[in-house]
């Protein structure tokens, strides 16, 4: 994709990466379902992305790219085929390809099932129910969306995960081979399997979210594009499954998250927690979307943890100070998030809103049945608590140990401020 | 269509005592997995082994083999038994995996045979 110049009018390398972005999934998607194999679908898109840079520099882009890209990577896939069907192991994708109802239609244009607007926004839902298919364990699951659905190249999903490109490049190799050899269904689940097939779908999107988020480590640049991507993919989730709360739900979190990244580090790069953020920085075109979502979901009544989530961050992105914040409210939705999600995570989040609400006390009180004894913002929350009453031995402890968990630098940093704001003097 | 192995697992010294009721239940559990799995033509082959203390191991050797008695993995878990199942899809396999560990109420592994 680098090595595009520019040519025709309007076509850049830009332009391309952007198409390249916005229809690779789709793309790959459909030929899978043709093809009936994951590498051979990857290779052809390849080649005929590879066709297009040429190619398109020189007629303009085409009304449809995507339907181009397809059609032509059908085409490669048929001259490969031919030339190479005495292999046994394409034996079986030459032959969906060459039924004799397609077997006369070789011009690009005329194979009708193609780009069929029925079948296509299918083709993407199968495919994100087979990247996250729970016989795949998550790390894979994650990978292979960001592979297939995203296009992302191997190198740049090792990048992002902290792995080393050679395991990344095995861990998808074994899944593509396991998909293979177990011979998993490429379709879409039936309404009946639909709710927990769809959970570790949701789960991907909000760890890809998150991974980029967060920025536990990696460089910036790259994982702003991560969280780019899961609010591409979640958008493309309301889409494809309008019926369903959830997504709708995940995307409003998302939005609403993401609205606030311009406000999370300061200029030098230091962590601000959500109560010291300057508001006025915040993406409002993001929180106004994600706010009518959370209100689209409110009216449908059909709650779960995403939206309820979702609805949390809109408290929050309504207050136009931290004081302001209507914490009763949270600490309702927190007490109805932990009926889906009994969680200690939950439980340690709703005693910070228990403590703005009621108190520091309050809080500490709430927060003494959670054990979550190895994760650092457990003890950074309860050393904020402690500070508060003014117990600032027992605060310091609980810096201490947060930070010791901490495995971020930005975080580590930002913990060994607060713990040197709360520091007792001795 | 794919055949798939379904194996069971258990603890190396599990054997069920069948005057229990508890083992009656779950004898009458497998049963069931077993009749349903018949009348759906999916079934291959299957059964319950003997436990692993009566296992022998054979090894080829330069020109020749070895035996050592007792299994070859020497791990806490061993394999009771297992049913090589036909399925349409992964899908649908694991679905039968899924109704034989409620049957065996323990883990069964699911792996596809080659070809």
């Amino acid at each position: 994709m680098d090595d595009v110049n520019d040519g025709f009018d309007g076509f850049d390398g830009d332009t391309f990466s952007a198409i390249y972005r916005r229809e690779v999934g789709r793309c790959l998607a459909t030929l899978v379902r043709v093809l009936g194999d994951i590498d051979l679908a990857e290779d052809m898109v390849a080649d005929a992305f590879a066709l297009a840079a040429q190619r398109w520099s020189v007629t303009g882009i085409p009304p449809n790219p995507g339907g181009w890209i397809t059609t032509t990577a059908r085409n490669v896939a048929i001259d490969r085929l031919r030339r190479e069907s005495t292999r046994v192991e394409r034996h079986a994708a030459a032959y969906r390809l060459l039924q004799p109802d397609h077997e006369s239609d070789l011009e690009p244009t005329m194979f009708s099932d193609i780009d069929d607007p029925d079948q296509v926004p299918d083709d993407q839902l199968r495919l994100m129910f087979l990247c996250c298919h729970p016989a795949l364990a998550p790390d894979v699951q994650v990978a292979m969306t960001l592979r297939l659905l995203g296009g992302l190249e191997t190198a740049e999903i090792a990048r992002a995960f902290l792995v080393p490109e050679p395991t990344m490049a095995q861990r998808l190799v074994r899944a593509k081979r396991k998909i293979r050899d177990n011979n998993f269904a490429y379709r879409i689940p039936h309404s009946s399997e639909l709710h927990d097939r769809l959970r570790p779908v949701l789960a991907v999107v909000y760890l890809i979210f998150n991974e980029g988020y967060s920025a536990a480590s990696g460089t910036a640049l790259m994982r702003v594009s991560l969280s780019d991507e899961a609010i591409r993919l979640g958008r493309l989730l309301v889409e494809l499954l309008p019926d369903e709360a959830e997504p709708a739900g995940l995307l409003a979190l998302m939005l609403l998250t993401d609205s606030r990244r311009p406000a999370r580090v300061d200029s030098h790069g230091a962590l601000v927690r959500l109560a010291d953020q300057d508001r006025s920085c915040w993406n409002r075109d993001l929180i106004a979307e994600g706010q009518q979502i959370v209100r689209a979901c409110i009216r449908r009544g059909n709650p779960g943890p995403y939206q309820i989530q979702a609805a949390i961050a809109a408290v929050h992105s309504d207050a136009p100070t931290a004081a302001a914040t209507d914490w009763s409210q949270v600490v309702a939705l927190y007490n109805q998030l932990y009926a889906f999600q009994p969680t200690d995570i939950v439980w340690m989040n709703r005693s910070i809103a228990v403590a703005e609400l009621s108190g520091p006390q309050a809080g500490l009180d709430a927060l003494a049945t959670v054990q979550l004894d190895r994760y650092y913002l457990f003890h950074a929350t309860h050393a904020d608590l402690l500070a508060r009453v003014g117990r600032l031995d027992a605060a310091d402890d609980a810096y201490r140990r947060a930070i010791e968990l901490s495995t971020n630098e930005t975080e580590r940093t930002f913990l060994e401020q607060r713990r040197a704001a709360v520091r007792p003097t001795k | 269509m794919t055949q798939y192995l379904l194996s069971v697992w258990h603890d190396d010294n599990y054997e069920l005592n069948f005057e229990t009721d508890e083992a009656q239940r779950r004898v009458a559990q497998v049963g069931k997995f077993n009749d349903d799995l018949l009348a759906s033509g999916g079934f291959v082959f299957g059964g319950g082994l003997h436990p692993a203390s009566s296992a022998t191991v054979v090894r080829a050797t330069d020109g020749g083999v070895s035996m050592t008695d007792g299994p070859y993995a020497e791990s806490k878990e061993q394999i009771g038994g297992f049913w090589i199942i036909e399925a349409s899809d992964m899908d649908a396999a694991l679905e039968w995996a899924r109704a034989a560990a409620l049957a065996c109420e323990g883990p069964v592994e699911i792996r596809p045979f080659q070809g």
